[in-house]
Formats: C-alpha cells, structure tokens, sequence
C-alpha cells in the first residue's frame, strides 16, 4: 500500500471518547493512506467520525478526554506518539487544517495580516520584511482583492468567502506537504463553494501537496476528488478511485447514500431511496456485526457477515463484508 | 477610533446636566440653609429673613439652580457649615489622595484577578482553581471592615510592617523625597486591602470567559498553526476573554473610589470617603452635596474610560 509518494499513512486508528469512565469510539479501525498530489476525499453522513478522523491527524484531540490506538505514520514518523512539542513544529508547517466556518475560525480581534505571519513566525526564521512580502503573496496566491488593505482588516470586516481564502491562506503559509480540509465549503453559499473549490484543486496543481477532502457533499466529491472512502458510523465501508465508486459502487451503504441524491443519474425517472433511521449515536452503536444493517431490515440476516472486514474487490477498490452481494433497494428484486 | 471617543464626549453633556439638576434637587429639600451654623444663634429672625432673601434664599428655582450652576462652574461649591472652609478646600488635598488610594487598589486588584482568572480558566477543575473558587468566595463575602482589620492586624501590630494610621507622615518635613515615599508607602496597606475586595468579579468573569474562549474554532486553528501553548492562552485567548473585563474597567475604578469609603476611614486615611461619612454624620450638607456630584461624575467618567478601552481592544466596535 505504502509507495514513495505516500504521506500519511493511517493504521487500523481508533479514537474514542470519553463519558465517565468508558471510552466510545467514533473511529474504529480506520486504514486509509494520502499520496502526494493526491485529493482523497472522505464522505459520510454527519457524526460518522470525519471530523475525529482528521482531529486526530493533526493531533489536536484533547488527551484528557480521548484515547488514540493504532498509527498515523507521516514520512515513517508515528505521529500518535509525538509530544506536543514536537507535533508543533509539524502542525502548519507539514500538516495544517481548513475548517469548516470562516468566521468562528479566525480570531476576532487579532488582523488578517497578525493571523497568517503567525504560521511564519513559529516556523520560519524569516524576517518581518520577508514576512511581509509572503503574507502579500499568499493573499495574492488566494485571489484576494486589494490585499494590501486587507492585511489590516478584521475578520468581521470581510465577507464568508473572502474569510475562508484568508483561512486557506494560513494554511498554505508555509506550503505544507498535507492539507486537511474540513468541510471547507459547506458554510458558503454555492456560487462561492464552486470558487474555493477551484481555488483549493488550483493550489493543490501548484503545490503538489496532498489533501484530505472531508465532505457531506458528494457533488463535491465527483468535481475535486481522485480517491474517495465512504465512512459509516466510524468505519471506512468502501474506498475507490472517484469514477469507481460513482460508476460501480458497491456497499449498501454507498448506493443508498448515490442514490438518495437527485442528480443525472436519476434522470430515466428511477425512484430515489432516502436512507431509513440515522446513524446512532456513540454510546449506542452497535460494536458488534454490520453496523449498517439495521438500517437495510429488507436484507435477510444470512447477508451479513458476523465481523465484516475491508476486502479489496479489485486493485484500489475496497468494500467492509460481503452484504453488498445481496442488497438491493427495498421494494426492488436483486439485478 | 476617534469618532467614538468625541461621540462618547458629547453624550456626557447631557448626563451631566441630569446629573446637576438632581443633585440640585436632592440639595434643594435637604433641611438648613446657607446661614445654617455660621450665624450666631443669637441673631433675631428677622435679620436671618434678611440675610435670606439677600443670599437668593426666595428666588425661583431655576435662578437658584443656574446661579448654582454658574458658581460650580467657577468651582466655588459652598462654605462647610461644620469647618468653616469653602468645600473646595476641604475637598482638593483629600481627592487627590483617594485617586491615589483608588489607583493601586486597582493595580492591586489587577495583580491578583489577572493571573488568577487566566490561570484557574485554563487549568479549571484543577485544584488551582478550586482555591480561586474558595478565594473569590471569601474575598467576596468578607465585610469591608473585617479583612481590614484583620490586616492591620497582622500587617500592622504584629508583624509591623505598615503604618496603620494616616495618609502622610505628622514629622517628615513635607515636599522631600522621604515624604512621598512615606506617602506611597501608607497607600499599600489599605491599597491591598481595597483590592482583594475588588478580585472576585474580575477573576470570576475572566475565568468564565477563558473556559469559554479556549473551545472557540479560532483556538483551533491558533493550534493548528502550531503555535504554543503558552501563546494560545497569552495572546488568543486572553485577548478575546479580556473583552468584558475592559468594558467594567472605568466602573472598577469608580466603584473602587465609593467603596473605599470604608477603608479610608478604618484606616484614618485622609480621603474623601472619610470626609463623606464625617460629612453625613455632622450634617454637613454643603460638603455631602458636592461630594454626591463628584461622585457622580467620576462614574460617568469611568463609563467613558470603559466605553474608549473597549473600543480599543474590540475591533468589531470601533467600526460603527
Ligand atoms: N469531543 C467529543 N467528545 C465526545 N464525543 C464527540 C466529540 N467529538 C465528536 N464526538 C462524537 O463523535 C461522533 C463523530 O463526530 P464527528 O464530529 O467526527 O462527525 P463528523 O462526521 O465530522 O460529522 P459532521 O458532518 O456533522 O461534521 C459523533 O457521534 C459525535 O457526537
Ligand atoms: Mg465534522
């Protein structure tokens, strides 16, 4: 799996949550690797673990409260038992992050120019003009407007989209092998999603970097992505290459998540499925068994295996137990 | 930035005249008159009649109110009816010594509540901040004049530290070096005192504050930045948590004054709370009027300071 050009390499993670004196996983036996110049994307239905998957990547759980098992390897280096000393230097400079909301994630109070020389500050020896100029060419390299006046502006001073090209500015400041991006366009309204979604496939061309894609948003996916893992309920049910897993998915869980989209697809007028139920929540997760199945009742109970592992069905295409041989939509006949 | 502190300048005016009018009112119906305890007691009623109307005693109200007005603004407030001095006077010396007294309690407060709310809000749970809790617990609820004389107590009879007694030296030649120091020395007992009583709030809303900042996103991405820990609390965090304290800023130097009005007379300090309540206790009106009104514009003041360091340190203000 391993190749020259991989960055990080997750191995069989878990990462649970503390309520009292018991931890809960929300990510159980995570596997999944990023090559250079890569956009692996990672969907799943909200509280499935993809935040918690990329928290953890980037080590910023709280210890007191989360337990971390397996490994996180990035160039051989097991990040899971790095102190936090140590993981600084890496957090921004190898690894950095884009989350979700542009305005709660920058600091009111602080410039836009004070929030992006900090990633140079602590880990650069560049100095103030240096630091000057690669603020300017980030917020250029953004395609923000006038930047020389908004160095000195305040967060609240610039609308949703230019706040997160501010973000992704941070995060590109000290051009870092690994970008993890969270949800990055999902608080933007859709005009702007398709520009920072541009910008960030542009970046990647220039950079090279890889980037961990985390979205809900399967149009999303098709339009960014080279590799996508589907996660349910903390585990990776399914990974392929993008046009693998839109042409051929496998996993009931995959097929009932493309087909309850309305797109192309459904085009010849073929009914849509919406999922029954929701996904548990942590400390009522079924830990035992296919996690999915209660949520498929129409499949008989001899289609599911009684520990369903990843199996790779064909080179780069992985799916968790053997269910998806047996299913189909409730209420149509196996094809 | 400038436009609100001139905004914040012209709404003053108005509250300051409010302020003058009820003041005047209060001063109004207050029993006495300008004649009260200087005039020998023996003077016929109606050469007292006399005396009355040519004072302005009858004339009507708003005449009486403006000539007030006029003679406060030349800074003339009246004669003390009990020690027989123009109320400047008596005021002047004792304000500038309660600023003083005002200014390190406030310093001393700061002392105290910063470290302990940044620290108690970041390590909370820990037994740190269980103390902190205890601590603002018993500075809170402690009565004034207890922990001043427990103080004087240990600071001043046992362990002889501090002078208990007095704003400035009766011997030390006045003007000299030894002088002011011996002056600022007299301030730290009651200074310290004056600021314990003061920490609860500050320390209980910026811990509050900090719990609550350090799960903000910005933190994160501070975090995710790589930027250390000591960093994230001492700029980030504290930066935006300091926001409410700032605004209470002019009020805390305000209240300090008023509430200082019992130390400085635990302490035999010359200021002006011990005049106040000498003041009120020999009915001395003239002087207690002139004080309501000094007051009162000290806390419009304090609102101002806190309105121009707010706008200061939150840039999401100065914007409107
Ligand atoms: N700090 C935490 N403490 C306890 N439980 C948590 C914590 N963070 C997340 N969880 C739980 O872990 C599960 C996974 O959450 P996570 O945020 O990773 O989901 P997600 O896939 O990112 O969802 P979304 O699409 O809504 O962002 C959820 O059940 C959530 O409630
Ligand atoms: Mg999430």
């Amino acid at each position: 799996m391993a190749t020259d050009n991989t960055l990080i390499e997750v191995n069989n993670l878990n990462v649970g949550f503390r309520f009292g004196d018991e931890y809960y996983n929300a990510v159980e036996d995570v596997s999944i690797s990023l090559a250079k110049n890569e956009i692996l994307a990672i969907v799943g239905e909200s509280g499935c673990g993809k935040s918690t998957l990329a928290t953890a990547i980037i080590g910023l759980h709280d210890p007191h409260n989360t337990r971390i098992e397996g490994e996180i390897l990035y160039n051989g280096l097991d990040l899971t038992k790095l102190n936090e000393k140590l993981y600084n230097r890496l957090r921004g400079n190898d690894i950095s992050m884009i989350f979700q909301d542009p305005l709660g994630s920058l600091n009111p109070v602080m410039t836009i120019y004070k929030q992006i020389e900090e990633s140079l500050i602590y880990h650069t020896k560049l100095n103030d003009k240096e630091r000057y100029d690669r603020v300017l060419e980030l917020l250029n390299q953004v395609g923000i407007p006038k930047p020389e006046r908004v160095m000195k502006q305040y967060p609240h001073e610039l609308s949703g989209g230019m706040r997160q090209r501010v973000v992704i500015a941070i995060a590109l400041a000290n051009k870092p092998p690994v970008i993890i991006a969270d949800e990055p366009t999902t608080a933007l309204d859709v005009t702007i999603q398709a520009q920072i979604l541009d910008l960030m496939k542009d970046i990647q061309e220039e950079t090279e970097s890889g980037i961990i894609l985390i979205t809900h948003d399967l149009g999303v996916v098709a339009e960014t992505a080279d590799r996508v893992a589907v996660m349910y309920a903390g585990q990776i049910v399914e990974e392929a290459p993008v046009d693998v897993l839109f042409t051929d998915p496998k996993h009931p869980y995959t097929r009932s998540l493309l087909n309850s989209i309305p797109n192309e697809l459904h085009e010849d007028g073929e009914e849509l499925h919406v999922i029954q139920g929701t996904v548990p929540s942590l400390q009522n997760l079924p830990r035992k068994g296919d996690r999915f199945r209660d949520r498929i009742p129409w499949i008989p109970d001899e289609a599911f295996d009684e520990d369903p592992i990843l199996h790779e069905i064909a080179p780069g295409h992985k799916v968790r137990g053997n269910s998806w041989k047996y299913f189909h939509f409730e209420g149509e006949e196996m094809e | 930035m400038w436009k609100t502190v001139v905004r914040r300048l012209i709404i003053m005016i108005p509250q300051i005249i409010l302020l003058s009018m009820l003041v005047f009112t209060v001063a109004h119906f207050m029993p006495g008159d300008p004649f009260t305890g200087i005039i020998d007691p023996n003077v016929d009623a109606a050469r007292l009649e006399e005396l009355r109307r040519a004072a302005g005693y009858y004339d009507p109200l708003h005449v009486q109110y403006f000539r007030w007005v006029g003679n406060a603004l030349q800074g003339d407030f009246g004669r003390s009816f009990a020690q027989k001095v123009p109320v400047t006077t008596l005021i002047g010396a004792r304000a500038m010594n309660s600023i003083r007294l005002g200014i390190v309690s406030t310093v001393f407060t700061y002392a105290i509540a910063l470290p302990f709310g940044m620290l108690s809000g970041r390590y909370n749970n820990s037994w740190f901040d269980r103390f902190v809790m205890i601590y603002n617990y018993v500075s809170y609820a402690i009565p004034t004049f207890v922990l001043a004389l427990l103080f004087i107590y240990i600071f001043g009879y046992q362990l002889q530290w501090f002078p208990t007694r007095g704003s400035a030296s009766p011997v030390i030649p006045k003007g000299t070096a030894p002088y002011y120091w011996d002056m600022f020395y007299r301030l730290l007992l009651p200074g310290f005192t004056a600021g314990i009583l003061g920490t609860a709030t500050t320390t209980q809303t910026l811990r509050n504050e900090v719990i609550d900042a350090k799960t903000q996103d910005y933190v994160r991405t501070a975090r995710s930045k790589g930027v250390p820990e000591n960093v994230i609390y001492n700029k980030h965090i504290f930066r935006n948590a300091f926001l409410p304290i700032a605004s209470s800023i002019g009020f805390i130097f305000s209240g300090l004054l008023n509430g200082s009005v019992f130390i400085e007379r635990i302490f035999a300090f010359n200021g002006m709370g011990d005049l106040f309540i000498t003041s009120i206790t020999s009915r001395d009106y003239s002087v207690v009027i002139t004080l309501v009104l000094f007051y009162g514009v000290i806390s419009i003041i304090g609102s101002l300071v806190s309105d121009i360091v707010l706008s200061l340190v939150d840039p999401r203000i100065r914007i409107e």
